[in-house]
């Protein structure tokens, strides 16, 4: 290691960094050793990836997940149907889970101590609990223990995911309200507004910049939280891309759809993920002249 | 008791009362009485940690009071059935740290409480807004974000926001101590102007040229009382108390340090 670094050094130093002192060849040093690192991390990808093509049984794989006729078999149904269901699915969940977030958010900044203490359970509660529990709780132990309790799917599914993103989502949101300094609320007192007014048109407005790119990374997870729907075993114009998936390995005994499904989730996730970047660094910069 | 000669003659707009408070068991003001008298200007000096802030925080409850009583505009501040938003229009506040709302413009920033809390019409509450930025010497700015203006500007436009509630009384709170030194005196102008207008003004301030220039009176305060108070001439040119007689030294010749 030391040999190479060392020769690298003299070479970099004398004509690119001419007042060279002590540091900067140090730093040379670290990233030279940087480039060799990430030479060898190729390395090791590209072997990975011979050894992958060159054992991988290719017409076995190809007929258990490539299969073009059963692909196309599944159009238009999975985008019409199962596609529309999950997005469906997902920002009713998403909007249940807003609203009781900051309900939630706003409890847990409260000034009054059982309002803190009552949120607080809720959120440790729904934090801690799997979206499976959650989805198998108001699917079947519901409706065992209280009779009366038979919803239509869609609600239910619309309540498990709710509950599901709304204990993130009011951590998100209290983080946020918390980030606006306290002398926003004290000029909006000072004019008149009362708290509530103070709070819906001063802090919350200022509090998205910091709320807004995690909202949308739980937006990604509750678009793959919304598989868990298949459980509650809906009906077949219910279906949403995991259930619809299911569906079609059983009926032609065939892996593909595996694949148009997995396609189909990221059709969703790619443009949310590229949308809560854009929303990072729209906001992490604006930042810099406001205080 | 605090109460000068010509104060007593008319009554005050503010009367503070035997005010108390205290942070958990941190007695910041032990026994505060303090009157002001319409059109009058206050500043009030003294120490760090001396409950200045505290004080003038506790005249529109931003602080809520822990003892004693606040009546300012004959509304008794201390009052649970008082509608304390409503009183608080009438009071006028200006941070130190300005707080002007950050994600509005300086229009929206002047506006924004006419119409929402006084209900004033749009139309109503530009004009106004104008008026109060044309005041301060800040018209060019109206569509300007807060971010992208000086500390000074900044203080001048919350100033301009303060005054455009029409308040009876406006409360200062070290306005230039977070401003370079270059951008202070257009603020203290503003004051001035704001003063010869005969805006009742109460003034914390470390500024004791302003303060001896523009203060009908001058209370200097100490370990949460105030320890005198009187004309700014004879308070600051010559204090009878020897803890003020310490702190005027201390800020007037800082290089005579010990
Ligand atoms: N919200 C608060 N909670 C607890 N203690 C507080 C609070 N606000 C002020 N204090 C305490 O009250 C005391 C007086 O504070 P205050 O800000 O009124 O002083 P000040 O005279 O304005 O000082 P400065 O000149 O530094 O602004 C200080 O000891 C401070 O620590
Ligand atoms: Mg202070």
């Amino acid at each position: 290691m030391s040999v190479p670094t060392a020769s690298e050094d003299g070479r970099q130093t004398g004509p690119a960094v001419p007042a060279a002192t002590a540091t900067p060849k140090a730093k040379m040093s670290k990233r030279q050793k940087a480039k060799l690192s990430r030479g060898i991390q190729y390395a090791i990808l590209v072997v990975i990836a011979v050894l992958v093509a060159v054992f991988a049984d290719w017409p076995t794989l190809i007929d258990s997940f490539g299969r073009i006729d059963i692909a196309t078999g599944m159009f238009p149904d999975v985008i019409t149907m199962a596609l529309k269901n999950t997005v469906v699915y997902t920002f009713l969940g998403f909007a249940l889970g807003l609203v009781i977030a900051l309900f939630v958010a706003l409890m847990r900044l409260s000034s009054v101590g059982v309002y803190r203490w009552l949120a607080t359970i809720y959120i440790e509660f729904f934090r801690g609990l799997p979206a499976l529990v959650v989805f198998l709780v108001l699917g079947f132990g519901m409706p065992v223990a209280f009779p009366g309790f038979n919803l239509p799917q869609l609600i239910i599914i619309m309540i498990a995911l709710g509950l599901v993103s709304s204990a993130y989502m009011a951590e998100t949101i209290r983080a946020g309200i918390q980030a606006v300094p306290k002398g926003q609320i004290e000029a909006a007192r000072s004019l008149g507004m009362s708290s509530s007014r103070a709070m819906f048109t001063i802090v919350l407005p200022q509090a998205m910049r910091i709320i807004l790119p995690p909202l949308t990374n739980e937006l990604i997870l509750l678009a793959k939280d919304s598989s868990l729907a298949y459980i509650l075993g809906s009906s077949v114009d219910g279906r949403e891309l995991a259930a619809l998936g299911r569906a079609e390995i059983v009926n032609t005994a065939n892996l593909t759809p595996f694949i148009v499904i997995a396609l189909c989730y990221l059709i969703i996730t790619i443009p949310l993920s590229y949308l809560s970047r854009v929303l990072e660094r729209k906001y992490g910069s604006a930042d810099s002249g406001v205080k | 008791m605090t109460t000068t000669s010509h104060a007593s003659t008319k009554t005050p707009i503010i009367a503070i009362r035997n005010l108390q408070k205290s942070f958990g068991t941190n007695q910041v003001l032990t026994d505060i009485n303090l009157d002001v008298v319409k059109g009058e200007v206050v500043c009030v000096i003294g120490p760090s940690g001396s409950g200045k802030s505290t004080m003038l925080r506790c005249i529109n409850t931003l602080e809520t009071p822990t003892g004693g009583s606040i009546v300012v505009d004959g509304m008794d501040m201390t009052d649970l059935d008082l509608d304390i938003d409503a009183a608080r229009t009438r009071i006028g506040m200006v941070f130190q740290s300005f707080n002007l709302f950050a994600h509005l413009t300086v229009r929206e920033n002047l506006t924004i409480a006419q119409t929402k809390v006084l209900r004033r019409s749009k139309a109503e509450a530009n004009k106004v807004a104008e008026a109060n930025l044309a005041k301060v010497g800040l018209s060019e700015k109206m569509e300007a974000k807060p971010g992208s203006l000086s500390g000074g500007q900044q203080q001048r436009v919350a100033i301009a926001r303060a005054l455009s509630m029409d308040p009876d009384v406006m409360l200062f709170d070290e306005p230039t101590s977070a401003l370079d030194p270059e951008t202070v005196g257009d603020v203290l102008q503003v004051m001035r102007n704001l003063a010869e207008a005969g805006m009742t003004m109460v003034v914390v301030t470390h500024e004791m040229e302003f303060a001896r220039q523009v203060a009908d009176r001058v209370v200097f305060m100490d370990g949460g009382v105030v320890v005198e108070a009187g004309p700014a001439k004879d308070v600051i040119g010559n204090p009878q108390e020897q803890r003020t007689k310490d702190f005027l030294s201390r800020v007037l010749h800082p290089g005579q340090l010990g």
